[in-house]
């Protein structure tokens, strides 16, 4: 933790950050993100077990683009996410500061994109053996069951959309749902628009999301919304050999063609 | 009407809860599913959870549910012609709610009587009765006492129980809704018992004077602590979705030509296109302006225009928030600022 505070107090004295994105202590023993602007203040910054958000979902946020250069504290998933928003033009390399911190609390400064890709390829495979074991129980479902498992945990959403909010792939600036001419998605948070709502969302990660999870984390009323996202990361990767999160520059799975890709789906 | 006082011994809950259903009141309290405690309907008092703090969602759904119908229309040969909408079909007693939540029905109220009679609020309103209990824990998010509450507040209950040490209930009747209802049961309710209230009350400590806070509020327009405060609100909608005092709506229409109907659904002016203008033009288009929105209509417009705070301290927007957002840590921060 003393490497990251140093670290960061050093990038804001030398005027090589204006901003660092960390993790500081919150309330009744949560940490909550904090944006360091004071070499002083960069005490604050802790890491810890606790630290689970995906803290790039910050960097496209307009108000936080404009405090100047930003430096992540960015957990495994972030880097994934780094790369991927690069793979998808939302960020060029040496646009922002990138620091790790391994399992084992030591600091890394990634110099560039490359460097976080030699990172992550290093790193374990995307989904968990306990995430897919959860998934191989829904996959054992009957359809039935499955559908009805979903439809039981989709009833409660009340389309707070912090699911989307917490998401640092759904940046859109005008979402699917708020689309109203024609409108594609029912705004009402009643069944069917709550089921069109998360169908659209899931279909829009697919081969994008990096399973950080914070969807689900996000949701005030538990809905594990992850799993909706997971099972696309696993489908993706089967179907197309592809894992969103390693590589800044990626053809993606879903917007692609090539002349190799399964077609057995049409009739 | 005086407060009269009662005991309700704890045997007597589930025959209470019996009789108010043989009364052809549905009743709705508070349930546990997985990790949450959430309301629903009951069949009993076996149903019930009261080993909670406060629930994830409030109980506003039953009287401004998430989506409600207001009416359908069909055309036809000779023109449109216009559906009731659908009414609650029975009363409800919504039965062991925080007193903060009880005291979230003036807020709605005010809003949805102020210078238009919502109907259908006003109906869910006449066929709700509510039976809170006493707070005899509270959490560090609590901050009713701050906002002219307290854990044995009688305001918004029509009756009021808080627990004795004994496990037996002191019950207070407060209105004439609530005396009806012990008349559906009257053998329940003996005479008053001597223990005091107070004693059994969870502390909740003052920790700022919302009309303090009112009176400073409109100096703070354009102060910086705004944008401090809110850059790491991600400009969701979970703070004003457990919000038992949010009273924004959206109105969507669902239908063709033939047939279809209109719904009014929750807002939150924490989203990005709550005050976006036809002309593209946003007037609250960052989020720092969309959470000083919330705090002065809570604190300053609503204390200012309805004589009442929008908010009753029950701290679910603060557990709720994903990324920490302490109301209360915010509104300190302003009052002492």
């Amino acid at each position: 933790m003393d490497a990251l505070r140093n670290k960061a107090r050093e990038l804001l004295e030398n005027k090589l950050a204006q901003v660092v994105i960390g993790y500081g202590e919150g309330s009744l023993g949560r940490v909550r993100p904090v944006f360091v602007k004071e070499p002083a203040a960069a005490v604050k910054l802790v890491y810890d077990g606790r630290c689970l958000q995906n803290l790039a979902t910050y960097l496209l946020k307009p108000e936080v683009k404009k405090m100047g250069k930003i430096a992540l504290v960015a957990k495994p998933a972030a880097l994934k996410t780094v790369l991927q928003l690069a793979a998808e033009n939302q960020i060029v390399n040496g646009e922002i500061i990138v620091l790790g911190v391994t399992a084992d609390g030591k600091l890394i400064d990634f110099p560039d994109f490359k460097a976080i890709e030699a990172h992550v390829a290093a790193s374990g495979p995307d989904l968990s053996p306990e995430e897919l074991a959860v998934l191989d129980r829904l996959s054992h479902m009957s359809v039935e069951e499955r559908w009805a498992y979903w439809q039981e945990q989709l009833s409660r959403c009340f389309k707070c959309y912090a699911c989307r909010a917490a998401c640092p792939l759904c940046y859109c600036t005008r979402c699917t749902v708020e689309c109203n001419q024609p409108q594609w998605i029912p705004v009402p948070a009643h069944d069917l628009g709550n089921l069109e709502w998360h169908v659209m969302r899931a279909m829009h990660l697919a081969g994008r999301c990096v399973n950080c999870g914070d969807c689900g984390r996000a949701c005030p009323l538990d809905i594990p919304l992850n799993l909706l996202t997971q099972m696309l990361v696993k489908g993706v990767g089967e179907h197309f050999g592809q894992r969103a999160g390693i590589s800044a520059t990626l053809d993606h799975a879903l917007s692609t063609f090539k002349p190799n890709d399964k077609e057995n789906f049409i009739g | 009407m005086t407060i009269e006082k009662r005991t309700l011994k704890k045997e007597a809950v589930g025959e209470f809860i019996n009789r108010l259903r043989a009364g052809q009141w549905q009743v709705v309290a508070p349930k546990k599913k997985d990790k949450q405690v959430t309301f629903g309907e009951i069949s009993g008092a076996e149903d019930i959870c009261q080993d909670y703090v406060q629930t994830t969602q409030s109980a506003k759904g039953v009287l401004f549910p998430r989506v409600e119908e207001l009416f359908r229309y069909q055309m036809q040969e000779n023109g449109a012609q216009i559906l009731e909408r659908e009414g609650p079909p029975q009363g409800t007693v919504i039965f062991g709610l925080r007193p903060c939540d009880a005291a979230a029905v003036a807020p709605l109220a005010a809003v949805f009587t102020w210078d238009y009679p919502d109907a259908p609020f006003k109906k869910r309103l006449a066929q709700t009765a509510i039976v809170a209990i006493s707070c005899h824990q509270a959490d560090e998010y609590c901050f009713c006492t701050s906002v002219g509450g307290s854990p044995g507040d009688t305001r918004g209950s029509d009756i009021l129980l808080t627990r004795l040490s004994g496990g037996d209930y002191l019950a207070e009747i407060v209105t004439e809704k609530g005396k009806r209802l012990v008349e559906l049961a009257a053998d329940l309710f003996t005479v008053a018992p001597k223990e005091e209230k107070e004693k059994n009350l969870a502390r909740v400590e003052k920790r700022f004077d919302a009309k303090k806070l009112a009176e400073k509020l409109p100096g703070f327009f354009d102060s910086p602590v705004w944008i401090e405060q809110s850059l790491r609100c991600l400009g969701c909608g979970a703070c004003a979705y457990v919000c038992p005092a949010c009273v924004c709506f959206d109105i969507q229409d669902e239908g063709n030509e033939k047939r279809g109907r209109r719904l009014r659904c929750w807002d939150s002016c924490g989203f990005s296109q709550f005050t976006l203008h036809t002309s593209g033009h946003n007037p609250r288009s960052v989020q720092s302006q969309r959470w000083r929105q919330r705090l002065m209509h809570k604190f300053s417009y609503q204390p200012d225009r309805l004589d009442v705070v929008g908010c009753v301290g029950c701290g679910r927007c603060s557990r709720a928030c994903p990324v920490d957002m302490n109301l209360l840590e915010h509104l300190i921060q302003i009052a002492e600022g």
